[in-house]
């Protein structure tokens, strides 16, 4: 097949594209989620990014806190932001840094003003924002304005037989055309790291990743209390044949085809070398390994599933493909590509990767993926430790 | 081309994997060797569902798993060519 030029994308300010055109009601804190809400019910056109967290964090996971919330409002596919937060400081640091892309962006504190009032101000910025955005039209843009980022969840053999093989084959063919990529799942690459260290595109970027993965194999066997086993693999993987962790993670490791990954980025930070494969340093879990690669600026996700993970992004959209022929039927409404027909060599993977990038390129100029369909905006935080 | 049963990843593995909805014990089955495009025959010990595992040797305690032409765990339990292997008779070698 001959690989299309380009797809439909929003030109942002800062010469990012985005494949959504979103306007997003950022709550920075727990508390603020009511009121984000409240705007977001007011003004359609707008949705709200509820959260858990955003009180009495501090250090190192104060800093990743700052740097999901504003690298989720710098994505080119939020077209503007408004920012709600309890307090006035924590609130402007956000803001200053998302304003840095040139989007609109304002924000609002709750403190001494309260949720009524804080709503009717907010509410007249959204509907300024809504309508600005409505105008925005789709242009044309090249392939390497896709920044695609890759995870796969309730994998089973087939994941490593058919659909992660399929991102592999994808991923071969778009990365000569200056597209960035990121994979993830430091913990699930166990079993898998030595030959994952391996491709390393240089030495330094190999010995980074056995940085990363002993940092965060040493934390998890300081943190285990039982066998580890009983986890990883899930239940779920072990109903699909999974049997080990290290059968797991050499299934995983087809996602990224033959590349090598340029650079190994800390969770949520954004890729600095251009155009290739970066790996970032992210747990394995589906929502949390999304929130933190849509935060670092990816624009479209591609999720292989074997039994059925159901995750979708609150900004980026989720491509979902399976290998597996029973969750293809069983749960179509989730499915967007079928790869099932390379078990019955009835498609080869050069044929799987060619469905995938069409698929991809579809999803990326407008079509809805079927977990936008289904309403699944997951946005979890990573949390490195207890708040004080 | 005869259906395939069961897909191995590479010429290395002792391990297959089931592609069909179950095999049933005693079923002739056809193995494709996906590295090499080759083609295998073995004959099932028990139902093995889509997506498990069956055992191209066999094994004694102690041995190693090879599956995409790596070492996925080890056996604990002796396992007989053409049997079911998953949880029950291999543990991974790290946690």
């Amino acid at each position: 097949m001959e690989i299309p030029k380009s797809f439909l994308g929003y030109k942002r300010e800062n010469k990012r594209v985005g494949t959504r055109n979103h306007v997003v009601i950022l709550p920075v804190d727990d508390i603020s989620n009511a009121c984000a809400e409240a705007v977001a019910n007011n003004i359609k056109g707008t949705f709200a990014i509820p959260h858990a967290y955003g009180r009495l964090q501090f250090g190192a996971d104060l800093e990743l806190f700052f740097d999901t919330m504003i690298g989720t409002g710098k994505n080119p596919n939020v077209a503007a932001c408004v920012v709600i937060g309890i307090e006035p400081k924590w609130t402007k640091k956000i803001v200053d840094a998302i304003a840095t892309t040139g989007k609109p962006v304002e924000g609002f504190s709750i403190e001494g003003a309260g949720d009524i009032e804080t709503i009717m101000k907010a509410s007249r910025k959204a509907q300024e924002f809504s309508q600005w955005a409505s105008e925005k039209q789709r242009e044309e843009c090249p392939l390497s304005d896709l920044w695609i980022s890759v995870k796969c969840g309730e994998s089973d053999t087939t994941s490593g037989m058919a659909a992660n093989p399929a991102v592999g084959n994808l991923m071969d063919k778009l990365e000569p055309l200056g597209v960035h990529l990121c994979f993830g799942e430091t913990s699930e690459l166990t079993g898998a790291e030595k030959v994952c260290a391996t491709r390393g595109a240089t030495p330094e970027a190999s010995e980074k990743f056995m940085k990363t993965w002993s940092d965060y194999n040493d934390f998890i066997l300081k943190e285990a209390t039982n066998d580890l086993s009983e986890s990883q693999p899930t239940a779920g993987n072990i109903a699909g044949g999974l049997t080990t962790i290290e059968e797991k993670a050499f299934g995983n490791f087809q996602k990224i085809g033959s590349r090598k990954f340029i650079d190994v980025l800390t969770p949520a930070e954004d890729p600095k070398n251009g155009p290739g494969l970066y790996f970032m340093d992210t747990s394995s879990a589906a929502g949390e390994c999304l929130t933190l690669q849509a935060a670092a600026g990816f624009n479209i996700h591609l999720f292989p599933t074997g039994q059925g993970n159901i995750i979708g992004n609150a900004i980026e959209p989720v491509v979902k493909l399976t290998g597996n022929p029973s969750t293809a039927v069983n749960m179509k409404e989730h499915i967007d590509l079928d790869v099932s027909k390379i078990l019955k060599r009835e498609m080869n993977m050069d044929q799987a990767g060619d469905e995938l990038i069409k698929t991809t390129i579809r999803a990326a100029s407008g079509r809805l993926t079927c977990a936008e369909v289904l309403g699944h905006k997951e946005f979890i935080m990573t949390k490195l430790f207890r708040s004080a | 081309m005869a259906n395939t049963d069961i897909i191995i990843h590479d010429e290395k593995d002792n391990v297959g994997v089931v592609v069909i909805e179950k095999i049933t014990p005693n079923q002739d089955c056809n193995c494709w060797v996906m590295e090499n495009d080759s083609s295998v025959q073995i004959q099932s010990k028990n139902e093995i569902p889509l997506g498990h595992k069956i055992a191209m040797i066999d094994f004694n305690e102690g041995d190693t798993i090879i599956k995409y032409g790596h070492d996925i765990g080890k056996v604990v339990k002796s396992i007989k060519k053409g049997e079911h292997v998953h949880v029950h008779n291999v543990k991974t070698k790290k946690w």
